[in-house]
């Protein structure tokens, strides 16, 4: 074979490429998310929704039940300041969850309450249409989810949401956690994060922690594909509100007027 | 000829170094941040872009103005261009490179960059600035690269130059538009939910570009024996000219819609970005610095007595680089978050790290253009000599 040293140089390093390629490879191969196989117990829906009921939920004075155990198993930070702070669940003043059904004469102590706010689930989301490499995806029971390994913290999700419903970790997460969950992954510094609707609660067959510690039972969880569900029998009965419907996004909470 | 750039004058080398300098504090600066993670900077949970990708997005504008200079020279032949082409080529080079590196800088997780090749995501806008930055990078490094080599030699450019040249045209406003795209296609902020965007980005664009190609090239007559040619440059300076008059022509047709509809999503932005809210003004100073800049470019350049004299031409350039790096850098990007969708009026201020960070980035990318300009100089004093 007639071979050059151009040649030969060419030839050289495509094998060690070669080389390279094959751990790469074997690595991406693992990484093939291992979807948790839903065992028997786990709670299986079609199209996953939340319901809020404000007047339930504000039933208690400053109650922070659902906000502590929703961070709590999952092992989400605690950093004291409005810069880094990292929420999955939380509240904002009513008109500002609202903001175009505002006004001056609505309904008497609602302004300034606080309404529960988290990420929407949305059917059609902005955050995983602009995300680039596919870390946030839609499952196809409607969660919106995030791998935390995929994604490079680029925060264009974070631009799309219309909702304020993701957070980035400006810093190591782990000396803020008061105490770690080992059951649930804890996030490095530079990814982002928000509420994943407990799917590995779900996977269980235990209800979202939120739903769960609520002693008020204002937070009502189900499957809107389900007309038999306890979900679907509230959206029924009752008129219900999202946040700002008119984007197009679709989300899946719901809040009982 | 990359030898070129290793044989200079002390001042050369002197420049070098410093750029070198500033580059390398930049990349202590990077290290501390890869420590810490972004939290070092001044951006937060509700500003959640700052510094980086401002200058990025102002970068890719800069990137894209070398059409303005490829366009007359090999379109319509405008043989005045000769000299200066390659120099805009280069320039693009350099800024390309330079949003590479702002878009690093700004990842949570820079080693997972090659994720977006590994998954891409067609839908991501992402996803397609970075395939269209790439090949437009490639083929203005890959087009000036090989004119000039074929100038050296005292040759007609190789006839595969030029479909190459053909479609950086185009490319060119590609990578400007997507860019924009970016920012126009999100529903999330009313701020930057405007078709005229990427038409603005554009105009910014061409005004901007061009007027620091026309303070390089008074650099270089200054230091070097090569003459880019009083003509080209007065040609440059009424493509600035234009393109400044589109700016704020643009600028006020935006600032009708947001304020005549009334609309207040669409508003509050402007009014935080113009007057502030709720007393938190951090940016007002600097979008009436930028409006004044323009206002005063704007009489500098349309005026022909002022714009010919080149002295106070170089002051209108200042003014109208100045003017469009804080529009487009800050005032575009910051405001688009305040308030944030939940309504929080929650500032942003770049951090020093974070500064030291972006300058040394802007060292870099001078440290690249200097040494193509240095070779391209080099070439042209060796033909002429």
């Amino acid at each position: 074979m007639d071979i050059n040293r151009r040649g030969f140089l060419k030839l050289g390093g495509l094998a060690v490429l070669a080389l390279l390629a094959k751990p790469v490879v074997d690595v991406l191969s693992r990484l093939k998310l291992v979807e948790a196989s839903p065992t028997a117990e786990a709670l299986v829906g079609k199209r996953w929704g939340m319901l809020v009921d404000p007047s339930a939920c504000l039933a208690k004075d400053g109650c922070r039940d659902c906000i502590d155990a929703c961070h709590r198993v999952h092992n989400v930070p605690d950093f004291g300041n409005p810069k880094d702070e990292i929420k999955w669940l939380w509240t904002v003043p009513y008109e500002e969850a609202f903001p175009e059904q505002e006004h001056e004469f609505v309904t008497e102590g609602l302004k300034g309450q606080p309404a529960l706010v988290l990420c929407n689930h949305c059917a059609n989301p902005a955050c995983v249409s602009v995300c680039p490499t596919g870390a946030t995806w839609k499952r196809e029971d409607g969660i919106v989810m995030m791998d935390y390994h995929r994604c490079i913290g680029c925060r264009y999700c974070m631009a799309a949401c219309p909702y304020g419903s993701r957070s980035f970790n400006w810093r190591d997460p782990e000396p803020f956690i008061d105490e770690i969950d080992p059951g649930f992954p804890r996030r490095t510094k530079g990814v982002v994060e928000k509420c994943n609707f407990c799917q590995e609660r779900l996977a269980e067959g235990l209800l979202p922690a939120c739903v769960e510690a609520c002693q008020e039972r204002a937070l009502i969880f189900g499957d809107l594909d389900d007309p038999t569900s306890k979900a679907r029998g509230i959206l029924r009965r009752h008129y219900t509100i999202r946040r700002k419907p008119g984007l197009g996004t679709d989300p899946k909470v719901y809040y009982i007027v | 000829m990359f030898e070129k750039a290793l044989i200079g004058s002390r001042r050369y080398w002197g420049w070098i170094i410093l750029l070198v300098v500033i580059t390398g504090v930049g990349f202590i600066f990077y290290l501390q941040q890869w420590s810490y993670g972004l939290g070092i900077t001044g951006m937060s949970r509700d500003v959640s872009w700052g510094l980086y990708i401002a200058n990025f997005t102002f970068f890719v504008g800069v990137a894209a103005s070398a059409v303005m200079v490829v366009l007359p020279y090999y379109l319509h032949n405008y043989k005045e261009f000769g000299r200066i082409t390659a120099l805009g080529e280069f320039l693009a080079v350099a800024a390309v490179v330079m949003c590479g590196l702002f878009i690093i800088v700004d990842l949570g997780q820079p080693v997972r960059v090659f994720n977006m090749i590994l998954h891409p995501s067609p839908s991501s806008l992402l996803f397609w600035d970075m395939v269209v930055l790439s090949v437009y990078f490639l083929l203005n490094a890959v087009i000036a690269w090989t004119t000039l080599d074929a100038e050296r030699k005292s040759e007609a450019p190789p006839a595969w130059v030029k479909p190459l040249i053909l479609l950086s045209i185009p490319w060119a406003i590609s990578i400007h538009t997507i860019t924009a795209f970016i920012y126009s296609g999100l529903g999330a902020r009313p701020f930057w939910l405007t078709a005229l965007l990427a038409p603005r980005f554009l105009a910014s664009a061409f005004a901007s570009g061009p007027a620091l190609l026309i303070i390089l090239s008074l650099i270089i007559r200054k230091f070097t024996k090569f003459d880019p040619g009083k003509v080209a440059l007065q040609k440059l300076a009424q493509i600035v000219t234009y393109a400044m008059i589109i700016t704020v022509f643009f600028l006020l047709v935006e600032l009708f819609t947001v304020f005549y509809s009334q609309i207040p999503e669409h508003m509050i932005h402007f009014q935080y970005l113009l007057f502030g809210l709720d007393g938190k003004a951090t940016l007002v100073p600097w979008m009436w610095a930028s409006l004044i800049l323009a206002g005063v470019a704007l009489v500098l350049l349309i005026n022909p007595g002022t714009r010919r004299r080149e002295n106070i031409l170089v002051v209108a350039c200042v003014a109208v680089f100045v003017s469009i790096w804080i529009d487009k850098g800050l005032g575009l990007i910051v405001p688009g978050f305040i308030p944030s969708p939940t309504g929080e009026i929650f500032e942003y201020w770049p951090t020093v790290p974070e500064a030291l960070i972006t300058l040394g980035v802007w060292a870099l990318g001078f440290l690249i253009l200097t040494i193509l300009y240095k070779i391209t100089i080099s070439v042209r004093e060796e033909i002429s000599a």
